[in-house]
């Protein structure tokens, strides 16, 4: 593979979430070798994962289609996932690269008619939904993966599942000897693009999640509003499968808080309004309260806002939400704080509380294997402090897709100029 | 090209166990006229590839038919060089989607695998456009943070730039500035903006060709075509240009209109330009008198997110005025600073920003301004109703300053006199969106405009700060870029990356009718003095809405023609109405619904076996005259699928949908006069994950056209 490309000509693209993908396909496109790879079996990462997309309520399918077919039409892009970079030396033009590839017990011979988990018995927390439901051990990530080729994981290795797994294969495309390999590669350039962890709300002491199965992230709610979500795209309460109508959504859950994330992750207002517009059309009888400190619909996304603040079935309180309880008898959720625009105490009953929490860099908890800049949350900085790497989209910090995608486009130039100059 | 077919079958996947092949491979062999035909049960495994390629080094095949899975997998795998592909959708389309081993399942594939093969007959290799003369420079308009570092930007990465700026020295509105909001770690100090060190850079800069004091008169042709005069005095320069950055600017909302705040009313209420102003040479002051400043109260949201004035927000306005309270701080540490303010609008790791000035003694005080007034000795007071502390409205009095903060307006080139001049049938300036920006209406792919290879960057697309302005400068010049980079190859930009097809005019037949030229998304398609279109090839964007247009026919592409998708629908075998099978005809989308439908599939999803499939490059592609083809062919019922249009459009060629619901509309007369219900032909807006909609919108289709019984076109 390296030998058929001049290996200093050429980007490496770490993360293939929207930010990574764009960098390689404007990369690309604009005549630059580029490898992409991904840490999932899948690409999309955290968009893949969301419903639809404020303003326009669309979904991120509609976007990730087009860019899979400009991957499929070009042959600069050459995509590695279940890949990470373990190891990054040299210099700007000149930079090893160490990448480890875990097995997927698959292979190239998969056309992804789904005999193997049809054989498959075992079954596995399914991810990308959470863990809210479960899946077959040998797994297709989601409907829309690509690329569209299955999974097997690696519990079923030494139980009855492996040998129904290979027989069920006509195509000879499982493989259990499968190892991890490490590669080295030289590149050119390196941009940095592994996204975001949502903020790990089992740290929200006073919210109960993990304890109370009401309380869920926005995240989650993303996943049961999709189709192909654990429920199918109903929205419904993980205790008791009962319909959401009462919904809670609690911005800066864990945001603009010294204790948790001090820094305003950005989408998340949005995401919060978007998702109220989710139970809003499931159920016309539904009401969603948002308990908020600032709206920040930025630029023209106020209209968004607009639109959703004249739905008499959405109530504003600005208030940061103290505490809440459960009631054991139904699974309720009781919220208490201040109102503060009303100078009153609540105690508010609903059914279903969302958390909106916030973008905690990846960056913080992988360091990229060579010493880079980052600020005191984690985030790499525009100045890497390494010429010829270059970090894009949620490694820079919080941003929503349309400013993520201008900043990993602006970062493939980045890249190629840095082997041009070589 | 003279072509010598192969038809190569997969059996596996359940495709075998689904349908007879055999009998696939005799309708190959006979109505198909392969040359040869051959079946496999691993088609896209390594054997089954070598089998295909065999016979192109061996037979000479150089057209290949694929009768296997989706065209949207195994696109690498079913590639052979020079030779033409076309696939029949014979996996997810039937043997994931139907009963195995009916009558209706195997007619099914007999009706992918012909037009498969009539496609392959009307289907040529594309020539790709190219020019002798075309450009590689890219043309930047507006010289100021944006604009330069987009000419920078180009001009490292190799590219010879022309900047053009209107007024006499580079800088624009950042140049005006005292500092910029923070954008580094640890965010809690103004910063320096850079200006000053862009514009060295972009003098010295050996690529860089600057223009001050200097306008874009008139701009003709196309990405790598365009020729552009720049008036600069009484001087002329001409230029070929490959791609442009249009980087203009914004300039700020009118004061005047906000005497209910206060402007006009005292010299001491100002604009934070002008506060800017003042810090930049050297201190804020009362304008009035000149004198120190120890209390000061800024308006934030002044006349921004008001639908009486501008309804959006600017975004950079809170940390801005933020920034203005910390150098008011620092010339007096004793100076009272209030901030009126809706919402705090601090996103990102500006928020650290808010959190110092807070620190600071900023005092934020969330209400609105209801009344601005002067006291006796001159001094200003504000009333507000304030949201936290109570009902009646407070007074902030003893104010030496009052400062606006006002939003930004786009400079688009509505109200100025223009700023690109397009030799454009469609005008002569980018369409914008709602408020005047010219943004893009894609949050997926922010760069496209509808103007190929002209992209917009910085506050004229939308409001923003310094930094996020020098980022999108740097991405606006990539796609630059790589327009050049694509069209020099004869390639299409996005969304159809790398095609190489372009639509062709028989002119002889051309009416001069105007809808091809009206029609296009992109204003590709001028007229000249007679109204005969004139296509500038690198403009197009190859969605065919000019296809669909047409109503003489005139207008093909090597591998997409009015002929071609009009023979596929006849080849179709529709039964004669004592059979009582009906035939319904799917026009699909093939960015959003065809992906849907192959999704029903994966799933398995049960779908109608009496529909079939046609993908389209987009509906705005979709000629009427398949309709009424259609319909004479005897098809009982004919559905477009395709993305949603109206204000939150989703087609990717941004009208093609809307323009196919409106050709639709006109099309019950039609009917009409075939004695046909108009309701049997339906545009229906399917998402890409509609994939367990799309099925039931199908079957309810289907059982609503029940109700006119079968086409009485049926065997004529």
């Amino acid at each position: 593979m390296s030998e058929a490309i001049a290996a200093n000509r050429t980007i490496l693209v770490v993360g293939g979430g929207i930010s990574g993908l764009t960098t390689a396909i404007e990369a690309a496109e604009a005549g630059a070798d580029v490898l992409l790879v991904e840490r999932n079996p899948y690409l999309g990462g955290r968009v893949a994962q969301l419903n639809k997309y404020f303003p326009k309520l669309c979904p991120p399918s509609c976007g990730l289609e087009i860019n899979f077919r400009r991957i499929k039409a070009n042959p600069r892009v050459k995509v590695f996932t279940m890949t990470e970079v373990s190891g990054i030396a040299g210099e700007e033009g000149n930079f090893q690269v160490t990448l480890k590839t875990s097995p997927r017990y698959v292979n190239e011979r998969c056309t992804a008619c789904g005999k193997c988990a049809e054989a498959c018995e075992a079954e596995v927390a399914n991810p990308f939904n959470f863990g809210m439901d479960r899946m077959k051990a040998a797994y297709l990530p989601h409907d829309m993966a690509f690329p569209l080729r299955y999974v097997v994981d690696p519990s079923v290795l030494g139980t009855p599942d492996q040998k129904r797994i290979v027989d069920a294969c006509a195509y000879g495309a499982v493989d259990f000897d499968m190892q991890a390999r490490n590669v080295t590669l030289t590149v050119g350039s390196i941009v940095w693009a592994t996204g975001w962890d949502p903020y790990e709300a089992g740290n929200l002491h006073a919210y109960g999640f993990g304890t109370f199965p009401n309380v869920i992230t926005n995240m989650m709610i993303e996943r049961l509003a999709a189709v192909g979500g654990p429920t199918k795209g109903r929205i419904v309460r993980p205790s008791d499968g009962k319909e959401a109508k009462n919904v809670a959504i609690i911005h800066c859950a864990g945001s603009r808080d010294e204790f948790h994330l001090p820094f305003c992750s950005r989408i998340c207002c949005m995401a919060a309004l978007k998702e109220a517009q989710f139970v809003r059309e499931q159920y016309p009888d539904s009401k969603v309260t948002l308990y908020y400190i600032d709206i920040r619909a930025l630029d023209t996304l106020e209209d968004f806002y607009v639109k959703v603040k004249n739905d008499p079935n959405v109530t504003f309180i600005k208030s940061k939400v103290a505490a809440i309880q459960q009631d054991e008898a139904t699974g309720d959720l009781i919220l208490q704080g201040e109102n503060t625009t009303a100078r009153e105490r609540y105690l508010n009953r609903h059914d279903l509380v969302v958390l909106a929490t916030g973008m905690n860099p990846t960056t913080a908890r992988e360091k990229v294997p060579v010493e880079v800049v980052t600020d005191q949350y984690g985030f790499v900085a525009a100045d890497s402090g390494r010429p010829g790497i270059h970090a894009a989209g949620c490694a820079r910090g919080p941003l929503d897709v349309a400013a993520a995608v201008q900043q990993s486009t602006a970062a493939a130039l980045k890249a190629i100029q840095s082997i041009s100059r070589r | 090209m003279d072509k010598k077919t192969g038809v190569y079958l997969c059996s596996g996947c359940g495709i075998g166990e689904a349908v007879d092949i055999a009998k696939l491979e005799a309708l190959a062999a006979k109505e198909g006229k392969a040359q040869a035909v051959r079946t496999h049960a691993f088609l896209c495994g390594p054997e089954g590839v070598d089998l295909i390629k065999k016979d192109i080094a061996g037979e000479g095949i150089n057209a290949v038919v694929i009768g296997a899975c989706s065209p949207r997998v195994n696109t690498d795998v079913f590639s052979f060089g020079a030779a033409l592909i076309e696939r029949a959708n014979l996996r997810e389309h039937v043997a994931w989607c139907q009963t195995p081993n009916t009558e209706d399942t195997q007619a099914l594939a007999h009706d992918y695998l012909r037009m498969s093969l009539v496609r392959m007959q009307k289907t040529d290799s594309p020539t790709p456009y190219l020019a002798e003369d075309f450009a590689r420079s890219v043309l930047v308009i507006g010289g100021g943070i944006t604009g330069m570092t987009s000419a920078l930007e180009a001009a490292e990465a190799g590219t010879d730039v022309v900047l053009v700026e209107k007024s006499p020295a580079l800088g624009g509105t950042a140049a005006k500035l005292h500092k910029q909001t923070p954008a580094r770690a640890p965010y809690r100090d103004p910063e320096d903006t850079g200006v000053r060190e862009a514009i060295r850079r972009v003098m010295e800069h050996p690529r860089i060709k600057v223009h001050t004091g200097a306008e874009v008169a008139n701009t003709k042709g196309g990405p790598c075509l365009f020729d552009v005069t720049i008036r600069k005095g009484s001087e002329t320069i001409e230029e070929r240009i490959g791609a442009i950055v249009m980087a203009t600017g914004a300039k700020p909302y009118d004061p005047a209109k906000l005497g209910d705040l206060g402007y006009g009313l005292s010299p001491d209420v100002i604009t934070m330009e002008a506060c800017e102003a003042m810090a930049q040479k050297g201190k804020i002051v009362r304008p009035s008198d000149g004198k120190e400043v120890q209390r000061a109260a800024f308006v934030l949201c002044a006349g921004s997110r008001d639908e009486k004035h501008l309804p959006y927000c600017s975004a950079y306005c809170c940390g801005a005025a933020m920034k203005q309270a910390v150098y008011l701080r620092e010339q007096n540490k004793d100076a009272s600073i209030y901030l009126v303010y809706d919402e705090i609008r601090t996103p990102g790791q500006l928020e650290e920003f808010y959190r110092r000035v807070q620190q600071d003694g900023g005092m934020f005080i969330k209400g609105k301004v209801s009344g601005v007034k002067e006291e006796p000795g001159k001094r200003l007071s504000l009333e507000v109703t304030e949201a936290l502390l109570g009902s009646s409205p407070a007074v902030i009095g003893d104010l030496d300053l009052v400062v606006l903060a006002t939003g930004l307006v786009p400079n688009a080139g509505g109200d100025n006199g223009g700023v690109l001049h397009l030799e454009y049938r469609q005008g002569p300036e980018l369409p914008t969106h709602k408020y005047g920006f010219p943004d893009s209406h894609f949050i997926c792919f922010p760069y496209e405009t509808r103007r190929t290879g002209i992209y917009t960057a910085g506050t004229v697309r939308r409001p923003m700060g310094i930094a996020a302005a020098r980022e999108d400068a740097a991405g606006a010049a990539l796609k630059a870029i790589q327009a050049i980079e694509m069209t020099t190859r004869g390639a299409a930009v996005h969304p159809r990356a790398g095609d190489l097809t372009y639509p062709e005019f028989a002119m002889q037949g051309c009416t001069q009718c105007k809808r091809c030229t009206e029609e296009c998304p992109f204003g590709a398609i001028n007229e000249d003095e007679k109204a005969n279109p004139i296509l500038v090839a690198t403009r197009c964007r190859r969605c065919g809405t000019c296809m669909g247009a047409c109503p003489q026919r005139i207008i093909s592409f090597k591998n997409y023609s009015v002929d071609m998708i009009g023979s596929m629908l006849k080849s179709i075998d529709v039964p004669s109405e004592e059979e009582e099978k009906p035939r319904i005809l799917v026009f699909a989308c093939e960015n959003d619904a065809y992906p849907a439908l192959d999704m029903a599939g994966i799933n398995r999803i049960q779908m109608n076996p009496h529909v079939r499939i046609i993908p389209v490059r987009c509906l705005g592609s979709v000629n009427l005259v398949w309709i009424s083809d259609a319909m004479s062919k005897g098809f009982d019922g004919i559905m477009l699928m395709g993305c949603r249009h109206g204000d939150d459009y989703q087609c990717h060629f941004i009208k093609g949908s809307e323009i196919a619901s409106v050709r639709l509309s006109k099309i019950a007369e039609t009917l009409s006069r075939m004695a046909l219900e108009s309701e049997r032909v339906r545009q229906e807006a399917i998402s890409i994950m509609d994939f367990r909609r799309a099925p039931e919108i199908l079957s309810a289709f289907a059982e609503s056209l029940q109700a006119f019984g079968p086409n009485p076109m049926k065997g004529f």
